[in-house]
C-alpha cells in the first residue's frame, strides 16, 4: 500500500512536470488559433529552435541556463514576427489545407536547417548545480530539475492568468477571441494584437523547448515527435482557452505518465483513445466554444 | 431565345456531355509506365512502389481533392489494408493475391464506412485533429495487438501465391509491377468515371459550397460517406498490394509520416485533377529515391520548401502550374 502511494506520487509529480513542457510550449498555439484559427502544425518548430537556442547560447556563449532560457523566449518571440508577417498573414482567411500545408512545410524547413547546422544527435546541456540532484519537500524527495519545471510551469500560469484577466492587452485578446469582428468594431487593433500573441506564444514555446531539453530531449525532429502532444492539449482543452490548455495538459501529462509505467506498450492507445472521445463529444474541446 | 444564347447553351451542354471523353493524352501515363519497363527494367521494385503510391493517391484525391474533406490519417485505411491483406495470407493461410487484395478493400471499405458516418459529421479542425488521432490509436492498437499484427517487429509469414497460378514473382519485381498496374489501372476507371458522374459533380458542389448544395437538395453527408468509403477501400486495395509486394508489413504503413507524404504527394502533383497522383507520386518517389540517399537533409529542407511555395503560389501543384503556361502559351484554351 505505502509502495503503491509512492508509486502514484511520483507518477503524479512527473505527469505534472510533463504537463508543464507541454502547457509552455501548447498555450500559445492555443490563444493564436483561437484568436485567427489558423492551423499552424509549426508551433513546435519554435519550440524546437528555442532548445537550440538555448543549447547554443550555453554551449558556445558560456551563458548561463537561465539567462539563456529568458534570451531564447525573446529571440524566438522577435523571430517569429517576420514569419507571422510574411507567411502566416495572406492564409488567415485561407481554408485549413493551405495552413496545414504551409506549416507542415516549415517544420521540414525547419528540421532540415536545424540538421544541417548541428547535425541529427540530440545536443546535451549542463544544468547548473543547483537544480541537480533532489529535493525533500517533507515527505518524500523529487528531482530538483523538475520541481524548478513545476514551478515555472505555475509561474507562466499565474502570469498569464494576471496578464489575461488584469490588464487592458489581457483584456483586449479576450475581447477579440470571443468576437473578432465585435472587437475591431470597437477600434481594438486585432492585427497588432495578433502580433504580439504570436511573438509571445512563440516565445513561451521557445522557453518551454529550453526548460524541455533536459526532460524530454532535444533532436531537429522534436518538432515532429510532440507535434500530436501540442495538437491534442489544444483541441481537447478548446481554442483559444488558457485555462483549458492547462487542463487538457494537466490530463494528457498525468494519463500519459500513468501510462507509461502501468501499461508500457498500450498507454500511448489510451491517449489518442481519450482525445477522440473527448472531440466526439466536445467537438470544440473541453473550455472551448463550439 | 436569341441565336447566341442557343449557342451558348449548346456549348455548355456540349461540355458537359463530352466531359469524360477520353483525350489523347491521356494515354501518355500508361505508354510512359510501360517505357518505365523497357529502359528500367532493374528498377521495377521502386516502379512497383510508385504505382502503389499513384494508387494510394488517387484514393485521396477523390475525397481532398474533389470532396474537399482535409485529412491527415488516410494513412490509416492504406495501414489496415496492408494488414488485411497480410493477416490474410500469414494467418488465416489464404495465399490467393487477386482475392487478397479484394479482401483488403472490403475490410477497409467497412472501415471507412464505419468511420467515415462518425467523422464526417465533423468540420474544419476538428476534422483535422479527429483524423489524425484515430490513425494513431490505430497505430497504437496495431501495436498493442502483437500477436495478429507482430506489434513493433512486423507482420512476418506472407506469402503469396503466383499470379493466376501462372506467373512466379521474379526477382526484379517485374512480375508485381505488372500486376501493380493491372491493380491501378481499374482503380483509375472507377475514379474517373466518379469524378465525371453527376455524383462526382455533386462532391464537388459540395466542396465548393456546402450549404448550397444542402440548398439545392442534395444529401450532403451521405455523399461524403459515400466517397469516403470508396476513397478507404482504394486506399486499402493500394495498401494490400505494399503488403503483398514486400511480404512484410510493420507499423510505419499507418504512421502519420505515411499520411502526411501521401498528402505532400497530392498537393505537389495537383490536388481535384486525377493526373495529380500520378505526377507527384513519380516525381516524389523517384527525386526520394536519388536525392534522400545522397543528402537526406537537403532533400527535407526541400520538401518543405515546395510546399511553402506551393501554398503561395502554386495551388493547383505541378499540374495546375503545366495548366497555367499551357494556356498562357495558347496550347489549351481556358
Amino acid at each position: 500500500m505505502q509502495q503503491a502511494l509512492a508509486a502514484a506520487v511520483s507518477i503524479v509529480f512527473d505527469g505534472f512536470a510533463y504537463a508543464m513542457l507541454l502547457f509552455m510550449i501548447s498555450v500559445g498555439l492555443s490563444v493564436t488559433m483561437g484568436l485567427m484559427g489558423f492551423a499552424n502544425l509549426a508551433h513546435g518548430a519554435f519550440a524546437m529552435v528555442g532548445g537550440y537556442v538555448t543549447v547554443t547560447l550555453m554551449n558556445a556563449a558560456g551563458v548561463p541556463f537561465l539567462l539563456a532560457l529568458v534570451l531564447a523566449f525573446f529571440i524566438v518571440a522577435v523571430a517569429s514576427v517576420p514569419f507571422e508577417r510574411v507567411l502566416y498573414r495572406p492564409l488567415y482567411k485561407a481554408g485549413e489545407l493551405d495552413q496545414v500545408l504551409l506549416s507542415i512545410g516549415l517544420v521540414f524547413m525547419a528540421i532540415g536547417a536545424v540538421t544541417y547546422v548541428y547535425g541529427p544527435q540530440p545536443p546535451g546541456i549542463a544544468i547548473p548545480g543547483f537544480l541537480k540532484g533532489q529535493v525533500d519537500l517533507g515527505f518524500k524527495s523529487f528531482p530538483t530539475y523538475r520541481v524548478f519545471v513545476i514551478a515555472m510551469g505555475l509561474a507562466t500560469v499565474l502570469s498569464l492568468w494576471y496578464g489575461l484577466e488584469r490588464t487592458i492587452v489581457g483584456a483586449r485578446i479576450r475581447a477579440a477571441v470571443d468576437n473578432r469582428r465585435m472587437a475591431q468594431s470597437v477600434g481594438i487593433d486585432v492585427d497588432r494584437l495578433f502580433m504580439l500573441t504570436f511573438a509571445l506564444g512563440s516565445g513561451l514555446a521557445a522557453f518551454g523547448g529550453g526548460l524541455a531539453v533536459e526532460i524530454l530531449g532535444l533532436s531537429p525532429r522534436f518538432a515532429f515527435l510532440y507535434l500530436v502532444q501540442f495538437l491534442i492539449v489544444v483541441a481537447v482543452g478548446g481554442l483559444g482557452s488558457v485555462r483549458g490548455a492547462f487542463v487538457a495538459a494537466v490530463i494528457l501529462g498525468v494519463v500519459d505518465t500513468a501510462g507509461k509505467y502501468t501499461w508500457p506498450e498500450g498507454g500511448a492507445f489510451f491517449i489518442y483513445a481519450v482525445t477522440v472521445a473527448v472531440l466526439l463529444v466536445r467537438p470544440a474541446g473541453l473550455f472551448g466554444r463550439a | 431565345m436569341t441565336g447566341s444564347a442557343q449557342a451558348a447553351r449548346e456549348a455548355a451542354r456540349r461540355h458537359f456531355v463530352g466531359r469524360d471523353r477520353w483525350h489523347w493524352a491521356e494515354a501518355l501515363p500508361w505508354a510512359a509506365a510501360v517505357g518505365a519497363f523497357v529502359v528500367f527494367p532493374d528498377y521495377m521494385a521502386l516502379g512497383t512502389q510508385i504505382v502503389i503510391a499513384i494508387i494510394f493517391a488517387l484514393s485521396l484525391d477523390l475525397i481532398l481533392g474533389y470532396a474537399g474533406i482535409v485529412t491527415l490519417g488516410h494513412a490509416a485505411y492504406f495501414g489496415a489494408g496492408a494488414y488485411a491483406a497480410g493477416m490474410l495470407s500469414a494467418h488465416l493461410g489464404w495465399h490467393e493475391p487477386i482475392t487478397g487484395l479484394l479482401f483488403a478493400g472490403f475490410v477497409t471499405g467497412l472501415l471507412g464506412l464505419a468511420s467515415g458516418l462518425i467523422l464526417l459529421r465533423y468540420h474544419g479542425l476538428t476534422l483535422i485533429m479527429l483524423t489524425l488521432a484515430v490513425a494513431i490509436m490505430l497505430q497504437e492498437w496495431a501495436n498493442v495487438q502483437e500477436r495478429w499484427t507482430g506489434g513493433f517487429d512486423g507482420l512476418l509469414g506472407i506469402t503469396i501465391e503466383p499470379l493466376f497460378g501462372l506467373f512466379e514473382y521474379d526477382l526484379w519485381g517485374h512480375t508485381y509491377y505488372w500486376y501493380s498496374l493491372a491493380v491501378l489501372f481499374p482503380c483509375f476507371l472507377v475514379a474517373r468515371r466518379i469524378v465525371h458522374s453527376p455524383f462526382g459533380l455533386s462532391l464537388v458542389g459540395i466542396r465548393e459550397n456546402t450549404r448550397r448544395m444542402h440548398a439545392v437538395g442534395t444529401p450532403v453527408f451521405a455523399r461524403l460517406v459515400a466517397v469516403y468509403t470508396i476513397s478507404a477501400a482504394m486506399a486499402g486495395i493500394g495498401g494490400g498490394l505494399f503488403a503483398q509486394s514486400n511480404a512484410f508489413v510493420t507499423l510505419d504503413v499507418l504512421s502519420f509520416s505515411r499520411s502526411g507524404a501521401i498528402l505532400i504527394i497530392l498537393i505537389l502533383g495537383g490536388t481535384g485533377r486525377l493526373y495529380g497522383a500520378f505526377i507527384g507520386a513519380v516525381a516524389y518517389m523517384l527525386l526520394e529515391d536519388e536525392l534522400a540517399k545522397i543528402d537526406p537533409v537537403l532533400w527535407e529542407f526541400g520538401v518543405g520548401l515546395a510546399l511553402v511555395l506551393a501554398v503561395m503560389f502554386f495551388r493547383n501543384g505541378v499540374l495546375g502550374a503545366a495548366e497555367r503556361l499551357a494556356r498562357a502559351v495558347g496550347i489549351v484554351r481556358s
